[in-house]
């Protein structure tokens, strides 16, 4: 089966400014040759520190930001090539939830007008485009009547990010991009909000990519998912694998990091020192061996490739789980 | 815990979870529909806009309607009546120099100092409006290029400007209305601009193009109206220092001509009898005053009420 999202190689450099004029240009390696591939249906977590690339992979995959290189295929076809999928097309396929519920509305507008915005913009007339807002409106769970005609303003944090989801399922999309799309919110709402989500994705069969940086979140939503670690991913695999078997020590240490609703759990010393090091001048190698416990020479010389460890999707980039490598930890 | 400290935990509750009629709107307010209903019902609730609004527009319709109003002549002169002061029986506003009644100057005057005060902001807000919104969504080099280019006009202070300008066309109206349209575009294309490329960052625009809309949609619908509300703000606050700049150009003898009637006109020609009859010769000023106090009252009042947050 073609899975509904491929990505293989995605990279994205931005520009420095450069501190004296003539210093050669430097540049962030924000997101740097990272693949994977989503099924139909799942949904897949990206999880990472932030600034790993998790919202620049979105934005990618949004073409709200050009790629410097890298396919994505959507449902098979590929993006942005001669006789693939226009950018139109996939901007109808595809759509996306900001983390800040309240930047992401226009402040002028009335929300039903910000919901039929999209479609308009595809050409449904106006009535048939505000009766399809005030449509998705009641399945995001806000009465219309009530809520249609009101400001981003006038409406709480929840309510907005609501209709924001609305807003983003007002094209019929295949696949929902949510990046950090509950992150602002306080916990009882997210839990509301993201039962919403679980519940949208069953009814409207959709497929769900959702970025974040809280790690029971991703858990509780995920099906896969995938571990960022500066620009890079560093672990894929199911959230069984992820959750239960971790092989990477950087996802090691992040679930080491979680806090415990277990009194007996003392954490005695902190799973991981010091900050991810600059990404405008990324270590040789593996980017994690500055943080590593585990770091050897090879680890400097040799940058490892994620490598599939065992008969599932399980793949990891360590050189520890990477065959003859060289590391005198491989297991 | 007495009564009504319960009552409102209660509603607090109530407020988190919204259930049907918890959000009522109170009896007698009424939902504005529009944005901009919103701003008008407050800009009428506002006493200084309202009153600022109320002097502005009878000095504009007494303007409009001077023909009609029985004035005397504005441009007749009688020698025999010079410089009359304040009160005079058949001049209300005493006489100038020449013995031409001031009120009918006066309101004949408005027409042409409201004209240079408003029309000069008017076309320099097309152009320089249209210049900033296009180089602040398209950025990069475009951007570069306008906003450089506008600030070759910027080097030079405003009245300097529109002096060196008119001086070099020429003395007469019409010169004087294109030299204060040119002062203006710089400064209306630069905060423009400014806002239009903050308002182009926002989340709501990176999801309006992720919807797949064309540039000139997004524009329309999303752009448009976060730009407005500002920058008209500061055109209003443009049009008082307009009337100023003309009343100036006319001092100076580069705008109207005499025997026109027009403020800054008046302003020069009675400059010489001020010692004769102080009142009369303050008069054009004081409505040069009154008129640009009340455009920069009434951009204050439109300030607030454009923000929706408040």
């Amino acid at each position: 089966m073609t899975p509904l999202l491929s990505v293989r190689g995605l990279r994205k450099y931005f520009p420095v400014k450069s501190e004296r004029f003539f210093a050669p240009r430097q540049m962030v390696q924000a997101v740097d040759d990272v693949s994977f591939s989503i099924e139909a249906g799942e949904t897949l977590g990206i999880v990472g520190e932030s600034g790993c690339g998790k919202s620049t992979t979105a934005r990618l995959l949004m073409r709200l930001i050009a790629p410097d290189a890298g396919e994505v295929d959507f449902a098979g076809r590929p993006v942005l090539t001669e006789d693939g999928l226009s950018l139109r097309d996939l901007r109808r396929n595809m759509q996306m939830v900001f983390q800040d519920s309240y930047a992401s509305l226009n402040p002028r507008l009335a929300v039903q007008g910000s919901i039929a915005f999209g479609p308009r913009a595809h050409g449904v007339p106006g009535p048939k485009a505000t009766a399809k807002a005030r449509e998705l409106l009641s399945l995001v769970g806000l009465d219309p009547d009530q809520f249609g005609r009101r400001y981003p303003h006038e409406l709480s944090g929840g309510q907005r990010q609501r209709v924001n989801v609305a807003r983003a399922l007002a094209l019929d999309p295949r696949l929902v991009i949510l990046d950090e799309a509950v992150s602002a919110l306080d916990k009882s709402i997210e839990a509301q909000v993201l039962n919403l989500l679980m519940d949208l994705k069953a009814r409207l069969q959709l497929t769900y990519l959702f970025i974040s940086h809280d790690l029971n979140v991703v858990q509780y939503i995920s099906d896969h998912v995938l571990v960022m670690y500066l620009g890079k991913a560093v672990e894929v695999g199911s959230v069984e694998d992820i959750y239960h078997r971790p092989r990477h020590p950087y996802t090691q240490a992040l679930l080491a990091s979680r806090p415990t609703m277990d009194p007996e759990v003392k954490l005695e010393r902190s799973p991981l020192t010091g900050d991810p090091p600059n990404p405008i001048n990324p270590p040789p190698g593996c980017r994690f061996r500055t943080r590593c416990a585990f770091a050897e020479d090879v680890c400097g010389r040799v940058e490892p490739a994620l490598t599939s460890c065992g008969a599932t999707e399980h793949a990891v980039a360590c050189h520890m789980h990477v065959p003859d490598s060289g590391h005198s930890r491989r297991q | 815990m007495n009564a009504p400290e319960a009552q409102r935990i209660t509603l607090k509750f109530d407020a988190l979870t919204p259930a049907p009629g918890a959000m009522e709107v109170p009896v007698g307010v009424m939902l504005p529909r529009t944005y901009w209903q919103t701003v008008g019902v407050r800009l009428a609730r506002d006493p200084y806009t309202a009153a600022c609004a109320f002097i502005l527009l009878a000095i504009a319709g007494a303007a409009v309607l001077a023909p009609w109003l029985g004035l005397p002549d504005p441009a007749a002169t009688n020698a025999a009546q010079r410089l009359l002061p304040v009160g005079s029986s058949g001049h209300l506003l005493g006489t100038d120099e020449l013995g031409r009644d001031m009120l009918s100057r006066l309101i004949h005057g408005g027409r042409l100092s409201l004209t240079m005060g408003v029309l000069p902001v008017a076309v320099a807000l097309a152009i320089g409006g249209t210049l900033g919104l296009v180089a602040g969504f398209i950025g990069g080099r475009t951007n570069m290029l306008v906003m450089r280019l506008t600030d070759v006009l910027y080097a030079f202070p405003s009245i300097l400007l529109a002096v060196a300008i008119a001086g070099s066309l020429g003395a007469g109206v019409g010169n004087a209305l294109l030299a204060i349209t040119i002062v203006f575009i710089p400064p209306i294309t630069r905060v423009t601009e400014s806002v239009t490329t903050q308002v182009r960052a926002m989340d709501f625009v990176e999801a309006a193009r992720a919807s797949g809309a064309g540039a000139f949609r997004i524009i329309r619908t999303h752009i448009l109206g976060n730009v407005m509300g500002p920058v008209f703000v500061y055109a209003t606050v443009l049009v008082s220092v307009s009337i100023l700049i003309s009343a100036g150009l006319s001092f100076i003898g580069l705008g109207a001509s005499p025997p026109t009637a027009e403020w800054g006109l008046m302003l020069n020609t009675l400059r010489e009898s001020i010692f004769l009859a102080p009142l009369n010769a303050v008069l054009p000023g004081f409505m040069i005053f009154i008129t640009s106090m009340c455009f920069n009252l009434i951009s204050d009042g439109l300030r607030s009420a454009m923000d929706v947050r408040l």
